[in-house]
């Protein structure tokens, strides 16, 4: 406490120095809080969307690695490459087995379907597609879609009947309209009409050039496939339990199971590299605050020589010296935390407060997306601490050091 | 003049020399061979760079000889680390410079509390009694609160002599206390040194220019050079 006193007066000392110094670790405090609020928000709203408009987890009728060929039990020195997984046309084996059993432990819901490559005609263009049959009623508990249409629903799938929805741009180069019939071929050559009940627009491109749904039994038709199921969604309560829920899945039923943060693996990546480069721009900051604070401890061991060598004298060791103007270098980075939450506090509220409409991507966006988070506000204190601290401890070693006889004989 | 064999002297030096490592080598002090003895107002004069103060700090454990022995109580200093002499200034010894020293953010009785608040041996309330009266007791009565530069230069050095004695010291060393007062503060702080010896069983070691008051002293040892030579007379 009596060091801390000391630190006190120091510092209070000189009022407009401290001040500045202050000003800088809060501005670096503030900025980097906001910032962080900034990145962390648009991170967590593109994770959000990435949740809401993807399965969980899905699987489909591929195995991860190509069956054992028999050659290989037969031989065990025979190794075999570049083999690649014959589409199975039944699809995945026993699909209601494998749908009951999920059912029974998933914690979330899940839809069945088919999904068969194919093109779709109308008026002389063609578009490859993806046809997906689905059953609306299991669809609609795992999709988002149902709330991306822009023309008719995709409730008009679930009356029944030869219908299909797709998005919006395949209609566009089909140069079909709501209420037209198009033709749907598929690989194996099956053929099919069907009239466009709805039109979606989800914002993803793939999605909307290349996807028409329509009800599984017909997909089942038109790839002569009947009774045949090849890809499983499932959405789960908790979208962090995926990598196991997939696990498990993969582990029990053979077929590949993919969990939205494998499929989405080089875009996380992305993130964490965002990320890294958020760090390394608060710790910049935080260096810079730092060399305010090196200034300030720097120019008061100077102008304290005197003191150090009187209270050496006195009987205080080297030792706490150094903590004296460290701790000097800690209260003000302490005060411009302090000062910095507030003013990264406030940084936050004005940038979640800025509206402005963005609907070219058809995706409204009002408002900035920012994240509240304890932990920006502890990580920029705790660089901003352990910078006054570095930033306090080089002068204080060197003014610990100071011999108190060459200061009282050069004083008197 | 000798102290009893029975019981070491308070600080002995023995062959005590220190040298500057300069490029040329500075000897600052050359074999002195010196005991400090419980008790007793030493006096040590020489003409200006002889090495009067120079001897003082390495009495007082601001600086390490070169080589010889220092003892304080006895034991060898050698052997103490930077902490330990710390300590021992602290709890042992009082400084007080030609100079005032007082830290000039604090008044005279933080100024006092400073050493007592370091050493932790009394309560808060406890340091501020004896602040008080250790300030009393030179007359500094009514300046408690001042800081120093709102004292005259006489009042700072009894600041600084109430401030060595603060925790108690066995000894006192005093590098021309009077050097920088006109002659009645310096005769008020003379008297303050000679009354801790004479009344409260303390020992003094003082340098001074001041032939008359060195005389006054219990012993004098003079110094040229860098060597204690002896008296003609005069002691
Ligand atoms: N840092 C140094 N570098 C070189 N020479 C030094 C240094 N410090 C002291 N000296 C020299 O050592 C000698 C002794 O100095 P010291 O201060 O002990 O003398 P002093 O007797 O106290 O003198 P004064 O009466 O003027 O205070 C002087 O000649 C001085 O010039
Ligand atoms: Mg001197």
């Amino acid at each position: 406490m009596l060091l801390f006193d000391i630190a006190i007066t120091h510092i209070a000392g000189r009022t407009r120095q401290t001040l500045v110094a202050v000003l800088g670790v809060a501005v670096g405090v503030g900025f980097s809080i906001g910032m962080a609020a900034l990145m962390q928000g648009s991170q967590d709203d593109f994770i959000r969307q990435l949740i809401d408009t993807m399965p969980h987890v899905q699987i489909k009728d591929e195995r991860r690695t190509p069956t054992r060929q028999p050659a290989e039990d037969a031989f065990a020195t025979a190794a075999i490459y570049g083999l690649r997984p014959t589409e199975d046309p039944r699809g995945i084996i026993n699909p209601y087995a494998a749908i009951a059993w999920l059912n029974a432990w998933t914690p979330g819901t899940l839809s069945a379907g088919l999904r068969i490559q194919g093109v779709i005609r109308y008026a002389g263009n063609e578009v490859g597609a993806a046809i997906i049959g689905i059953e609306p009623d299991m669809e609609r508990k795992v999709s988002s879609i149902v709330e991306d249409f822009t023309e008719g629903s995709f409730d008009s799938l679930t009356e029944g009947g030869n219908n299909i929805v797709m998005g919006r741009r395949m209609a566009e180069r089909l140069g079909a309209k709501l209420g037209d019939t198009v033709r749907a071929v598929s690989s194996s050559g099956g053929t099919r009409d069907f009239r466009i009940m709805g039109l979606f627009h989800t914002g993803s491109s793939a999605r909307d050039e290349g996807e028409g749904y329509v009800l599984l039994k017909n997909a089942q038709i038109l790839s002569q496939r009947p009774n045949a199921v090849n890809d499983i969604r499932i959405r789960l309560a908790d979208p962090h339990a995926a990598p196991a829920v997939a696990r498990q899945a993969e582990a029990r039923l053979g077929y590949r199971a993919v969990a939205w943060q494998e499929a989405n693996e080089g875009l996380l990546e992305a993130l964490v590299v965002r990320n890294a480069i958020m760090y390394t721009v608060v710790a910049a900051i935080m260096l810079v605050a730092g060399f305010g604070i090196f200034n300030i401890v720097s120019t008061i061991t100077h102008e304290k020589a005197r003191d150090i060598a009187i209270m050496k004298s006195l009987g205080f060791t080297q030792g706490d010296m150094q903590w004296l103007f460290v701790m000097e270098g800690l209260a003000i980075g302490l005060a411009g935390s302090a000062l910095g939450w507030v003013l990264g506090f406030a940084l936050t509220y004005i940038l979640s407060g800025i509206e402005f409409n963005l609907s070219a991507g058809g995706r409204e966006m009002t408002q900035l997306p920012v994240a509240w988070s304890l932990l920006h506000y502890t990580l920029a204190a705790g660089f901003a601490l352990l910078s006054s601290a570095v930033a306090g401890y080089l002068p204080a070693r060197r003014a610990a050091r100071l011999h108190p006889v060459d200061v009282i004989r050069g004083a008197t | 003049m000798t102290s009893p064999m029975t019981e070491a002297p308070l600080i002995e030096a023995r062959k005590l020399t220190r040298i500057l490592p300069e490029t040329v080598p500075v000897t600052l002090v050359h074999d002195i061979d010196l005991a400090v003895g419980r008790n007793e107002f030493l006096a040590i004069t020489g003409p200006s760079g002889s090495g009067k103060s120079s001897l003082l700090y390495l009495l007082g454990l601001l600086d390490r000889p070169t080589s010889g022995a220092l003892l304080v109580n006895g034991q060898d200093t050698a052997a103490m680390d930077e902490a330990d002499l710390a300590h021992t200034r602290l709890s042992m010894m009082g400084f007080v410079f030609q100079f005032h020293f007082l830290l000039p953010e604090f008044t005279a009785r933080d100024n006092i509390a400073i050493p007592m608040r370091k050493l932790g041996r009394l309560s808060r309330r406890q340091i501020d009694q004896r602040a008080e009266e250790l300030l009393g007791s030179l007359g500094l009565g009514d300046h408690i609160d001042k800081r120093p530069d709102q004292l005259s230069g006489g009042q700072r050095q009894r600041v600084a002599v109430a401030r060595a004695l603060a925790n108690d010291p066995a000894i006192l060393l005093a590098d021309e206390p009077t050097g920088s007062l006109d002659s009645k503060s310096s005769e008020q702080v003379f008297d303050t040194l000679s009354a801790l010896v004479h009344e409260r069983g303390k020992t003094v070691a003082m340098v001074t220019h001041d032939l008359d008051m060195a005389n006054r002293a219990d012993r004098r040892v003079h110094l040229v050079d860098g060597r204690i030579v002896p008296l003609d007379g005069a002691g």
